[in-house]
């Protein structure tokens, strides 16, 4: 190995900053979770340390395991809906004049200003009967009668994507932008119209960068809990849902800590399966 | 048998403007089917943009533009039946090489083995047997170059258009394609427009070249005519170098420049101020004295011998050097700063402007 190859102290020293941030920031917290799962819950108290099972063992009881997939569902789900939102939109966006182009996106961004909270109260009352959409609806004479589209199924999936949509954006837009636009116009001089180029070449192009931002949009709805809390009922509530309740109005943080770790595992897996999935099917 | 003519392109009036841009300023132009044109000019001159027009991929402003005689300006370019090789190539980095040649078949709903037939025949024209299954990425600069030619022939298109299809090449590798190119052309007959700033490469390989200039077209013309007959001094010096004297002509195919007779071959020109352009290699140093017509006595500030060319840079108090050159074979031995004469003869004086 010649001499400018290997690494000096100050090389490591570089490294520690970001090392020192994952440790102290994620693993230690991490860490303390896991042993957490395995204290006992004193009822009326809080925990106390121990290596007991029973937080898993309650784990396994249908209703939770039930949620769990029902999280799983709606959260791929949203990341369907946001991203077959998100991708046409991001794709004309960085298609469009300079100016436009970038207003369009600050507009965007800025939804990033708005918290959780105030997102689910937005669309709680514009879903809701008293001064909803639909009485816009009923104005124009296209209804009879106010109706309320919350609490739904619909309601919660509409609110996971939206809080989602401005992250799934700035994924795709780096790799949008940079798309060649002779690759489309060569696509036209074949015989392939604008339609068609879409689909034959910009999204087949674009499908990493598109599974990316799926993945995104699902992690981050499985860690919601708010969206769902206002908008659905009971049974369209997510893992984390009842994760925040336990953690919070039980003060079961031993139970709490449980879950929160299968929901990471179980995330974990559903990236793992989608990126394989991905990878093996790229090339033909 | 009557043999179908396909090809033919007309334009009429074309302008093509960017906001406040003009890149397009009134072109009018007819090609013949068959031939290989070359549209050349400097960067920003419009000729990008002409060939965008021609395949739809923009809409003039003004004009319209025929291709066999029928009007296509409204026509998108998918609607065109033309092939096209763009400046970065454009091939289809999700796509093998077999993909992207048989990429328009395709899309046309062509059976699978009529595709895979016309890939194979496509991969022999070029000379790129047995790569179809090759990932574009795996592949040089010049396959890649052919693999483009081959998936723009790959519809028979009535029209072949190459936007600087070469100049991310080296030099070698560059001279070799347009060579192929050119025979390729040849072989199928099919009408091509190539863009190119390269006047080397236009020589090379059209039989017309549109000399373009500030998004109007300077000349037309076979590319040996456009070098020995420059209709502007902007062509003069674009297509190779040349010598500009500026003069007076008297009217009798006379021309004075500073203050010396100059014969002009075929000079009916007008009295009045003209350009006159002479190329580095017609014009010819002399030693012994200043002869008295077509010469003006110089200094040598600089002199190189390249090789296969030797030249001589001669102040004769015009604006620049002249510019001398010849075959090193029948060089006489000069040096810096000796008094010569260039002299210029007549049937190598161009009028340019006038």
């Amino acid at each position: 190995m010649s001499e400018r190859e290997r690494p000096t102290r100050g090389a490591y020293g570089v490294l520690a900053f970001p090392v020192a941030m994952l440790v102290i920031f994620f693993l230690i917290p991490f860490g303390i979770m896991v042993a957490t799962s395995f204290y006992h819950r004193v009822e009326g108290a809080f925990w106390t340390p121990a290596f007991e099972l029973d937080n898993w063992e309650r784990l396994l009881h249908p209703v939770f395991l039930e949620r769990a997939v029902f999280s799983i569902g709606i959260c791929l789900l949203a990341g369907l809906v946001c991203v077959g939102i998100a991708f046409p939109f991001t794709y004309f966006l960085t298609r469009m004049r300079r100016r436009a182009h970038v207003t369009l996106l600050i507009v965007v961004l800025s939804a990033l200003s708005l918290s959780e909270v105030i997102v689910a109260f937005t669309w709680y009352i514009l879903l809701g009967r008293a001064s909803g959409v639909s009485n816009i609806l009923v104005w124009l004479g296209l209804m009879n009668e106010p109706a309320a589209y919350q609490p739904s199924f619909v309601a919660v999936l509409l609110g996971l994507a939206y809080i989602a949509f401005p992250y799934c954006v700035l994924t795709l837009y780096p790799q949008l932008t940079r798309l060649d636009p002779e690759l489309t116009e060569a696509a036209q001089t074949m015989g392939a119209s604008p339609w068609r180029t879409f689909w034959t070449v910009v999204i087949p192009i674009a499908r990493p960068i598109i599974v990316a931002g799926f993945l995104l949009v699902f992690v981050f709805t499985l860690g919601s809990y708010i969206i769902a809390f206002f908008l659905g009922r009971p049974e369209h509530w997510t893992l984390s849902v009842f994760i925040a309740d336990q953690a919070s109005a039980q003060a079961n943080v031993p139970f709490a800590s449980a879950m929160a770790i299968f929901l990471t595992l179980l995330s974990l897996l559903v990236v793992g399966v989608v990126g394989l999935i991905e990878s093996r099917t790229r090339r033909i | 048998m009557t043999v179908e003519v396909r090809g033919g392109l007309r334009l009429e009036g074309v302008v093509k403007r960017f906001d406040e841009v003009t890149a397009v300023d009134g072109v009018d132009l007819e090609l013949p089917p068959g031939k290989l044109i070359s549209f050349l000019g400097p960067s920003g001159c419009g000729k990008t943009t002409m060939l965008r027009m021609i395949a739809g991929l923009e809409r003039p402003t003004e004009g319209r533009v025929f291709l066999d005689g029928e009007d296509v300006t409204d026509r998108p370019a998918h609607t065109r039946d033309i092939g096209m090789v763009f400046q970065s190539l454009a091939l289809f980095p999700h796509l093998n090489v077999a993909g992207n040649i048989g990429y328009g078949l395709r899309i046309r709903g062509a059976p699978k083995e009529q595709i895979a037939a016309t890939v194979e025949e496509l991969l022999k024209l070029v000379s790129l047997e047995g790569l179809g299954q090759r990932r574009i990425q795996q592949l040089s600069g010049g396959q890649r170059q052919r693999v483009a030619t081959a998936r723009a022939l790959a519809l028979e298109p009535r029209l072949f258009l190459l936007d600087e299809p070469l100049s991310a090449l080296d030099a070698n590798l560059r001279e070799q394609l347009q060579v192929e190119l050119r025979l390729l052309q040849q072989q199928l007959q099919i009408t091509t427009i190539i863009v190119t700033h390269d006047q080397r490469e236009a020589m090379t390989m059209s039989d017309l070249v549109v000399v373009m200039n500030a998004g109007r077209i300077e000349q037309l013309g076979a590319p040996l005519e456009v070098y020995r007959r420059p209709a502007s001094p902007f062509v003069a010096g674009f297509i190779g170098r040349t010598n500009l004297l500026r003069g007076e002509a008297a009217g009798d195919g006379t021309v004075a420049v500073a203050g010396r007779p100059f014969d002009v071959a075929g000079g009916d020109t007008a009295a009045g101020d003209v350009t006159l352009s002479v190329r580095p290699e017609a014009a010819q140093l002399v030693v012994d004295g200043v002869p008295e017509r077509n010469a003006l006595p110089g200094t040598i500030v600089f002199v190189r011998d390249l090789g296969e060319l030797f030249e001589c840079f001669v102040d004769c108090g015009l604006d620049e050097p002249v510019i001398v050159a010849g075959s090193p074979r029948d060089w006489v031995p000069v040096e810096q700063g000796a008094e010569v004469a260039v002299r210029f003869p007549a049937e190598a004086c161009v009028v340019v402007a006038s």
